[in-house]
């Protein structure tokens, strides 16, 4: 066991864990936060993805280490207090969630891409929720949403 | 669930710390940028280093700049390729490498994926990118634990393929590549960095770090263009990729032109022949006919990615016309859209 020192979601977190720990290891088995999912394991689905200094990254294939000093969002931080994120209120709205598994990763991948362009087109949005596989809903109501919380955002 | 095995994790913080601990664990240590090629082949078992060294603290390896005389670009190895794919110097002068990089698996691996880890990516195989029950269940293959190939039968030989986006531009576009090691730094042409065994398919030694790539800026008249085939448009690796670039005088007629076509073999193949057919001709359709006519004779497709082979060769053809295409200013670009930050 090693002590791993974490910004998460603004909180200073302290965590033992092992030396080969992932970032989605620590995040879901040490500090309880089980919102990021642990699909395919090894980078493929996108269903682990984080905002990592602004940037969605895969946490499952991410060294617990390379996270130190970094600021580190999850589905858990997107929320501001009890009013959720415009994206995740959309996603409701739109019906953008179904089995829901995929859905913490593209509520990420969404906010990094609305946090850097608040304007997107339909074609960034598919491009920026590309990594994010989701076997339910057909993408089109996750577009639609992401869209419609970008119209909000930027009004 | 796919558990890493337990190693100690180094975090250096220049290239002779790095190379120190390389050389010093030897065999029993690997070096690691941003690990999306390693930790899921770690997670397979298909490495299982008890040292693994870190090089994301090491300063020296970012960076993109062009030298005093802006004869060369210098890309440091731990640009990541979102970052390359989105960088104007790249995108001014050499189109079909940001393409690359930015065509690369998904959103997420590029923000972490590195361009010196893509130069350096591991072979790829049907039979070897898989779990370890998955290969033993087969009784493992010719490249890691096992005796046989599965996709030749008979041969020696590990076929993996090479399956990274970035390396067939770089050779095409005569890069340099920057190597340290205990032996010192060392350059080698991208052209001469890969050899066809699938096992371990680069002259880099397994304590040597690529530190940084070099690429000659051409004149007003060079063009490249990027094309890659895949099953999906996202995250899937190449089923076949060609790069080209070519030198055109003011009356666009061909001065110099470099086909590279990769995800056959173990290492990407520099077409022969082009020059004689294309240089002081204009890239219309009957010379670009004809340069993929002879790009298609020298492509022969294995079965080491489950796709049709014969399909993949037939697609030679097609990818090679509209990488020349793009050349020949007839087509767009493959690039995709992705905001850039």
């Amino acid at each position: 066991m090693e002590v791993v020192r974490l910004r998460v979601n603004g909180d200073q977190r302290v965590c033992g864990v092992p030396s080969h720990y992932t970032l989605l290891e620590t995040l879901r088995y040490g500090l309880g936060l089980t919102g990021s999912k642990q699909g395919c394991d090894k980078g493929d689905c996108g269903a682990c993805t984080v905002i990592v200094d602004g940037r969605a990254v895969l946490s499952c294939i991410t060294p617990v280490w390379e996270a130190e000093g970094k600021d580190v969002r999850t589905v858990e931080g997107l929320a501001s207090g009890t009013e959720p994120h415009p994206v995740q209120d959309e996603f409701d709205l739109n019906g953008a969630a179904q089995c829901g598994f995929c859905t913490p990763g593209i509520l990420c991948s969404s906010v990094a891409l609305l946090d850097r362009n608040t304007a997107p087109t339909r074609e960034e949005i598919r491009t920026a929720l590309a990594g994010n596989l989701c076997r339910c809903t057909g993408y089109e109501k996750i577009y639609d949403a992401v869209e419609a919380a970008a119209e909000r955002l930027g009004g | 669930m796919l558990r890493l095995h337990p190693f100690r994790y180094h975090r250096p913080d220049t290239v002779e710390d790095a190379v120190a601990l390389l050389a010093g664990f030897g065999e029993d240590a690997m070096p690691m940028a941003g690990g999306t090629d390693l930790m899921p082949n770690m997670k397979h078992r298909l490495f299982t280093p008890g040292h693994v060294v870190s090089l994301n603290r090491i300063a020296a390896m970012r960076g993109v700049a062009l030298s005093p005389t802006g004869s060369h670009l210098r890309i440091g190895a731990l640009e990541t390729l979102a970052d390359v794919s989105a960088n104007l110097l790249v995108r001014r002068h050499f189109p079909g490498l940001a393409d690359a990089a930015g065509l690369v698996a998904g959103p997420q691996l590029r923000n972490m994926g590195t361009i010196g880890g893509n130069v350096c990516l591991d072979t790829r195989c049907t039979y070897y990118n898989q779990t370890e029950f998955w290969r033993g269940a087969l009784g493992y293959c010719l490249k890691k634990d096992g005796t046989v190939c599965h996709v030749t039968r008979v041969g020696a030989k590990c076929v993996a393929a090479h399956s990274a986006d970035t390396p067939p531009n770089l050779i095409a576009l005569g890069a340099g590549l920057t190597l340290a090691g205990p032996g010192g730094v060392r350059t080698i042409p991208a052209a001469e960095f890969f050899i066809t065994d699938g096992i371990w398919n680069t002259r880099r030694a397994r304590d040597e770090i690529l530190t940084e790539i070099r690429i000659p800026v051409g004149g007003p008249g060079r063009r490249s263009a990027y094309r890659k085939l895949r099953q999906r448009h996202s995250i899937d690796f190449p089923l076949l990729s060609v790069a080209a670039v070519g030198d055109f005088d003011e009356n666009g007629a061909v001065e110099r032109i470099n086909g590279v076509v990769s995800a056959l073999g173990a290492r990407p193949r520099v077409l022969a022949g082009w020059d004689e057919i294309a240089v002081g001709e204009r890239l219309g359709r009957r010379v670009i006919d004809a340069l993929a006519d002879r790009a298609y004779a020298q492509c022969r497709p294995l079965e080491n990615i489950i796709v049709d082979a014969e399909w993949r060769r037939a697609m030679v053809r097609v990818y090679v016309k509209r990488a020349l295409s793009e050349l020949a200013g007839r087509s767009g670009r493959q690039g995709n859209t992705e905001a850039k930050s």
